[in-house]
Formats: C-alpha cells, structure tokens, sequence
C-alpha cells in the first residue's frame, strides 16, 4: 500500500496505482481531467497532457519534487507521494496552455458536430480553458472519409488520442487503421480507405472523445441532448448485451456502450447489438440512464435541476459582475431550449 | 596538441579495410576484453573512464550499463543509435564512414561486457552509403571470424545487424529508436520503463550513440584511469565536435575536453577563426536544440571565467547565461546573420519532425514556426514575441520526449538574448537586408 496526498487529501492506495486513479478513488474536483486514458484499454493514456499534474514531493524515501508536470494517468505513486493539481496556479496555467494547443486547430464547428453535447473536449474547454483565442493561423483541414458504411472520420476534430487505435487492438479481431504521417499533419487513416469491417469496430466511435469518429446510422438524426439514456440489455451471443439505448420519443435513434462517471466505456458492444438492434422490442429495459458528467444531457431530463443551477452559479460568478446578472423566466425550464 | 584516440588513424589511407585496421592495432581492444577480462571488468573499466554518453545527454555510461537488468533466459541487446539527425551534427558520419571497424569493435566489445548476443546499428536513412561501408565492415568481421560463433576462440558467440532508418530525426530519441527497430511507427514511449528494463523486443536494452561506442575501444585499450586522465572534472576524455559555421576550417575535430571556447574558435589547430575577418556573433555550441548564446557569454562565462568545452563549463549559468554541451554540433555565426532568420531555419525543423503524439509539441511547434514566418514577413507584431516566449514556455517539460524541449529552447533563448532582433524585424519588417535570401529558403520550404 501506498499513501499519497492529492491536494491536501491523503489516500491509501494499492501499490502500482496511477496518482489519476488515487484522485479517482478520492473524487470530486481534484480528479484531473481526461483526454486519451480509457480504464478500458491497455497502455492509454500520456499523449494529450491535460492530466498533468504536479510532483512537490516524490516518496517519502526519496522527498525531491519531480523537476517537470507528471501525466498523472501514466505515472504511478509512491509511498508519501504528495501532488499538487488544483492547488497549483502554476499547473492550472501549463494545462490551460495544453488545451489552448488541442484548441488551436480544431474545427470549433459545435453547432454542426454530432458530438456535442457529450464531447469531452468541450467539457474541458469549458473547464479549463480560457475565452478566446490567440491563433490568427488558418486552421488544419482534412477531407471527410467514410470509413465502412457505420462509421464516418472527420479528422479535423481528431486530438489524436490514439484511443480508436488501441480499441482496435485491444478489442476488434485486426486493426485495419492506423496513424500515418507526422507532426501536425499526422492523421487517422484505414489502409488505402481500406473500410473498417469488424464485429466490434462501433466501440471505436465510443471511445473518440471528440466528434471525429461518428456514428453514420445516427448523423444528424437529432441533437444528444434532445434524446434520453435509457440502460437496457439483450442476450447477445457476441457480446455483454449492455447497452444505452438513446430515445428521442418512443424511437430508438442510436445503442452505444455504456460509459461510467468519467465518460469510459464500461462493457464493449458488437456491432449487430450497435447498429442492427434499434427497436425497444429488441431489447429488456433497465431504467434511465444517470449520466453526470455532461450536464446538457442530464439536466435536459430526469435529473434535479440542482446540479445545473449550480453549474450556472458558477459560471455566473466567473464573469465580471456575474453577481449581477440574472437568469431569464424558464431559463432552467427544461423544455426551453 | 590535443590525444587523439578516436581519429588517430583517420587519415591512414586504406583504414576503412580490415587488414588495414587491423595492422594499426585494430581489435586488439577486442582481443583483449575477449581472452583477458571479464564483461563485470569491461563495465568497470567503463566507470572507471568517466564516459559520458556522446548522443547529447551526457549520461554517465558505465552507470547506465550497469542499470541493465539481466533477467535468467532473457536476451539482451545492444544497439547503437547512429540516427545522427540534429542540425549541426555530422560527427558519427565521419566516424563511422572513415573507421567502421572502430565501430564494429565497440560494439563487438560493449556487447560482450553486456552479454548480448545481438547488437544492431539503426543508421538514419539518409545514410545509406554510410550503412552499406558498415555492412561491408561487418562482412568482413564475419569472415574473419570477429563475429559470428566462438569470437577469437573465446567462446562468445555474436551477431551484429545494421538497419536503416526511413529519415526521422525522431527516430534518434532512443525509445522511438527501438519501435522502430520493431517495425513499427517511430514514436518514443512513454518512460517508465527504461529500456535498460523492457527495451527492445520487451527486453533489456542498452541504447548508446556511435561516439560513446566508440570510445569504449581505448578505453579497454589503455584502461578507465588512463581515459580519465584526459579532460576536465567530470568531463572526461576526447569528444568529436563538429564545427560549421562561418568559420575558415569548418570539420569534424577530436578534442580533448577542457579546450577553451576561444582557442577552439580561433585557433589553427581547430576552427581557425572566423571566415572573411568577420567578429563573431553567436555559437550554438551542442547541436540546434540547446540554447544560443552570444559571442561574449560563449567566451566567458557570467562570472567572467574562461569558457572550455566541457559539460560544466558550457552549461555555467544555467540557461540564463548557459547552455549545453549536448552532441557536439558546433555552428559559429558572424556579425552578419540574422538571429530570428536562424530561428526561423530551426523551428521549421521542429515542426517538421515533431512525431505528433503529445498535443503541446504536435501543435505548439507549427504554431512557433507560424508566428516566427510572420514577423519575417514583416507582418509580426511586440505581442507576437511575447506570444512566442509564451507557447516556447507551455511546451517545454510537458511533452514525453524532450523533442518539445528542444524545440523550446532554441526560440527561449534568442528571445532571451536577442531581443531587440525581433523588434527591429517587427519594425522594418521586409526592408532587412537579409530577406531575399530569407525567400530563397522560403520557396523552397513551400516547394
Ligand atoms: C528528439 C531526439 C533525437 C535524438 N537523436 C539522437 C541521435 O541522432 N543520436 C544519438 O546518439 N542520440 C540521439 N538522441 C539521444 C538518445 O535518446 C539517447 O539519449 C542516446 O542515444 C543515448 O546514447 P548515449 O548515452 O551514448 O549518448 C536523441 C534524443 C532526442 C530526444
Ligand atoms: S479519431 Fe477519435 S478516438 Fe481516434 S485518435 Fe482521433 S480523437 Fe482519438
Ligand atoms: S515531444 Fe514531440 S516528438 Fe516527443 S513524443 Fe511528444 S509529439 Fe512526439
Ligand atoms: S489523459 Fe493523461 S495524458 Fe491524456
């Protein structure tokens, strides 16, 4: 066992853990967020950044602070460890920088991308980002590509988190896509727009933060947060069975993977439960579905209206004389959208 | 005049050949490690040198050898990184295209003192014709059984393999090294574990340079002490530097470290002053990624002491008024060139050889290259050098290579130390002398 201190909050923790899963295990704000770890998939995790956190003290046998930010998602405690996230203006300031960087060349076309509303680059836009932008530069561009008649790749969203990569890996039967070129100019690619043609590839539209993989039986159908989560589960030969159902009135307008409070999917779902299985009478209902983690979604539904009053609290009092502002009749009426 | 012990030979006309090598001593090293040393005695010998890794880092070597696991049944390798890409660098090229042998036997010997019964050389891309010398060297080797089964009767059986690169500079960042080596997208790993742990193949793996291999070869020849008899403090033996430059003999040049900065840039001996009786500017003195500095703190350092070439001496001063030994790359400006121009050369590099996995360097390094592009086109503005200090300081220690580091510091310091250059850019924009030549390279960047 190790115990490690996570802004002021000690926790005991099993040996080998990450210092992201020790902040996991205490919860709340001082968990750091998440961009291209998945607890689903091996070795993920260390390409984004946005989970850095700071080291002031290594272990209580070896107390030197660690010099530089620590991907906290890739690094794992040691016994009297003690990190700094929200305590440390200094590492506020550097992940600010790390999302102004997967900011700078993406597309910011929200109103138009199926994943709004459950993206986690919004989230942590909204989070940890700051208004505006300081990029004058025109911004990377990429043709869409279908790859497979399911799925479509808008790369210009991508953060290249290489999540799709190692779902691929780790859960289809061959990947058949990949990451060619470098730099900036480094892209997700099948094999000569080779089409992604297997039981489980959906799970890769699942694990894409962002909105570069979507769902083409779903595109534009309808706005996530006009639909509603409904857990549900089948007898499925290929896979669990549990899913989340997505209703917009008594029509099923999608099935994903069921995620946890950090957006991770927990169980990996064949395709013919994903994209074949769309009617309510294929399927013996759960119940809603709680998802806290995208406010748009859950507040719009069977959620108290608390947590969002709350969220708008805060905004409010992060603007100049927020105080003052007040919110307009019906404003938490959740029918006015 | 300076020892020589790695070029010592390299004008001897014919030293690329076996028999040649041979007759001046070469793999005598070998046969002495093989039939009167222990490999625990070659890792001593190896402490007792002082080396440093000659890559850049300036790892102690022996310390990093003797951190190689040794798992029961678990092969080990060795590999050496002749991926030699940083701007400024050409050392290991001229080593390994006059004196291959020297090479081979280094590699010969260090994987004997590792116990790898394997070794490779991963050699840029570029390097073809170097990789096919070494592959002739190596033919040689085979045949006149250095290498192969039962080396000089030892019993020790080895193979060594040369594998060429497809031309990344991220290919030399060791852990990119190795998956490339496997096959597979060159992109550095996320560290732990070291490859002295799971290296190549998931195995333990020793990643030294061409220099540092090299130089493993004297020292079994005369002994630790007597390699560490040469030098200064903890800057121990020879180190191949190469100079360019606007400088009158630009080269490769074996020196003992602990020359003075200034005897080397001005001295016959060595980079023989600056070219056309220009004044010097600024050096960058360890390959294009460590910090520029201007001609008066190249030559002394803050304090006003004499600066040599050695690790210490040239980072005194930290990176305020320092910088780093590094590979050795030595490039000397004159009064005329144009620092931000410079700049400019090597972000574009950066940018380009960023493998793109961690967001600060894949996006911060094209943005820097933008901005800098922008105030040479005369368009740039005081807040774009403020901007620039900025994202150089967002990248650097938050990337999981120190690629975004040495991206970082090139921009940090010619702000640092040359700022008012940016603000005469920003000011006179394209009326600066030096900018036809800017376009030239410009169109060919586009081109
Ligand atoms: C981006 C990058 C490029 C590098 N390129 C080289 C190279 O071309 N040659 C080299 O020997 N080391 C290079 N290195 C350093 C290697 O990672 C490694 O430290 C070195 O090969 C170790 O050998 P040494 O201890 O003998 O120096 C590079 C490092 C980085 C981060
Ligand atoms: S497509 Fe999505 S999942 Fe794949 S690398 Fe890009 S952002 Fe990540
Ligand atoms: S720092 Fe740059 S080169 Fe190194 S891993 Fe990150 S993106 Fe790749
Ligand atoms: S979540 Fe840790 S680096 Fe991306």
């Amino acid at each position: 066992m190790a115990k490690v201190t996570i802004d002021g909050i000690s926790v005991e923790v099993p040996d080998g853990t990450t210092i992201l899963q020790a902040a996991r295990m205490i919860g709340g704000d001082i968990v750091p967020p998440t961009m291209c770890y998945h607890s689903k998939l091996k070795t993920s995790g260390g390409y984004c950044r946005t989970c850095i956190v700071k080291v002031t003290k290594g272990s209580e046998k070896d107390p030197r602070p660690m010099p530089k930010p620590v991907a906290s998602c890739r690094t794992t405690v040691m016994d009297g460890m003690e990190v700094q996230n929200l305590t440390s203006p200094d590492l506020l300031e550097a992940r600010a920088g790390v999302v102004e960087f997967l900011l700078i060349n993406h597309p910011l076309d929200c109103p138009v991308c199926d994943q709004a509303g459950e993206c986690d680059l919004q989230n942590l836009a909204y989070e940890n980002g700051k208004a505006g932008t300081r990029y004058e530069f025109p911004r990377r561009e990429f043709e869409r590509i279908d790859i497979g008649d399911k799925i479509q790749l808008h790369m210009n969203r991508c953060i290249l988190c290489y999540r799709c990569v190692k779902t691929a890996d780790q859960v289809t039967d061959g990947r058949v896509h990949g990451v060619i070129n470098r730099g900036d100019v480094a892209e997700i690619s099948t094999y000569i727009t080779n089409a992604i043609d297997n039981d489980f590839s959906g799970n890769m539209i699942d694990v894409c933060p962002v909105g570069a993989l979507t769902d083409k039986t779903f595109r534009f159908k309808s706005r996530v947060w006009y639909t509603k989560p409904m857990d549900a589960h089948c007898k499925c030969t290929k896979c669990s069975g549990k899913v989340r159902l997505w209703y917009k009135g008594e029509e099923v307008l999608r099935v994903t993977g069921r995620r946890d409070q950090f957006g991770e999917v927990t169980d990996w779902i064949c395709n013919e439960c994903r994209f074949e299985k769309k009617k309510t009478s294929d399927w013996t209902i759960e119940g809603p579905a709680h998802i806290d983690r995208d406010s748009v979604i859950s507040a719009n539904h069977y959620e108290s209206l608390k947590a969002l009053k709350a969220d708008i609290d805060r905004q409010r009092k992060a603007l100049p004389h927020g105080d003052k502002v007040t919110l307009g009749h019906g404003a938490l009426d959740p029918n006015n959208q | 005049m300076g020892r020589k012990l790695l070029l010592e030979n390299d004008h001897i006309e014919g030293i690329r050949k076996l028999d040649v090598y041979r007759k001046h001593g070469g793999y005598s090293s070998l046969e002495k490690a093989l039939k009167t040393m222990t490999p625990e005695q070659v890792v001593e010998e190896v402490k007792a040198s002082g080396l440093r890794g000659r890559g850049g880092a300036g790892f102690p070597t022996g310390m990093k050898w003797s951190f190689i696991a040794k798992p029961a049944g678990v092969p080990r390798y060795v590999v050496c990184n002749a991926d030699e890409s940083e701007p400024g660098t050409f050392k290991d090229r001229y080593l390994m295209e006059r004196i291959p042998h020297l090479l081979i036997e280094g590699m010969i010997a260090s994987s004997f003192a590792l116990g790898a019964r394997t070794s490779f050389i991963y050699i840029r891309g570029e390097y073809f014709y170097v990789a096919r010398i070494l592959e002739q060297a190596i033919a040689e080797a085979y045949e006149a059984g250095l290498l192969g089964k039962n080396i000089m009767n030892s019993g020790f059986d080895h193979d060594c393999y040369v594998q060429v690169g497809a031309g990344a500079y991220i290919c030399g960042e060791e852990t990119a090294l190795i998956e490339s080596l496997e096959g597979k997208r060159g992109n550095p790993r996320i560290k732990p574990p070291f490859p002295a742990v799971a290296g190549l193949y998931g195995c333990p793996t020793v990643v030294n340079n061409v220099e540092t291999i090299a130089a493993v070869v004297p020292i079994i020849k005369d002994g630790g002490a007597a390699y560490a008899s040469i030098g200064v403090g903890k800057s121990t033996g020879t180190k191949l530097i190469s100079a360019s430059g606007h400088i009158n003999k630009p080269g490769v040049y074996e020196i003992e470290l602990g020359v003075p900065v200034e005897e080397f840039i001005y001295s016959e001996q060595y980079c023989g002053g600056i070219r056309n009786g220009k004044k010097l500017k600024a050096v960058v003195a360890g390959g294009s990624s460590v910090p520029i500095l201007p001609a008066d703190l190249i030559l002394k350092t803050a304090a006003g002491e004499s600066r040599l070439m050695t690790y210490e001496s040239l980072a005194d001063g930290g990176f305020a008024s320092g910088t780093m030994l590094g590979s050795g790359g030595f490039i000397v400006m004159d009064e005329d060139t144009s620092i931000v121009k410079n700049l400019w050369n090597f972000t574009r590099f950066y940018h380009h050889e960023s493998c793109g996995q961690c967001s600060p360097c894949r996006e911060g390094t094209g943005w820097m290259e933008k901005i800098l592009h922008k105030i040479l086109d005369g368009n740039g503005t005081l807040a774009d050098v403020d901007l620039l200090w900025d994202i150089q300081s967002k990248i650097e220690g938050k990337t999981i290579c120190p690629l975004g580091d040495a991206a970082s510091w090139p921009v940090a310091s010619a702000i640092r130390h040359f700022r008012s250059e940016f603000e005469e850019y920003v000011r006179n924009g394209k009326s600066i002398k030096d900018v036809k030549h800017y376009f030239r390279l410009h169109q060919v960047a586009e081109a």
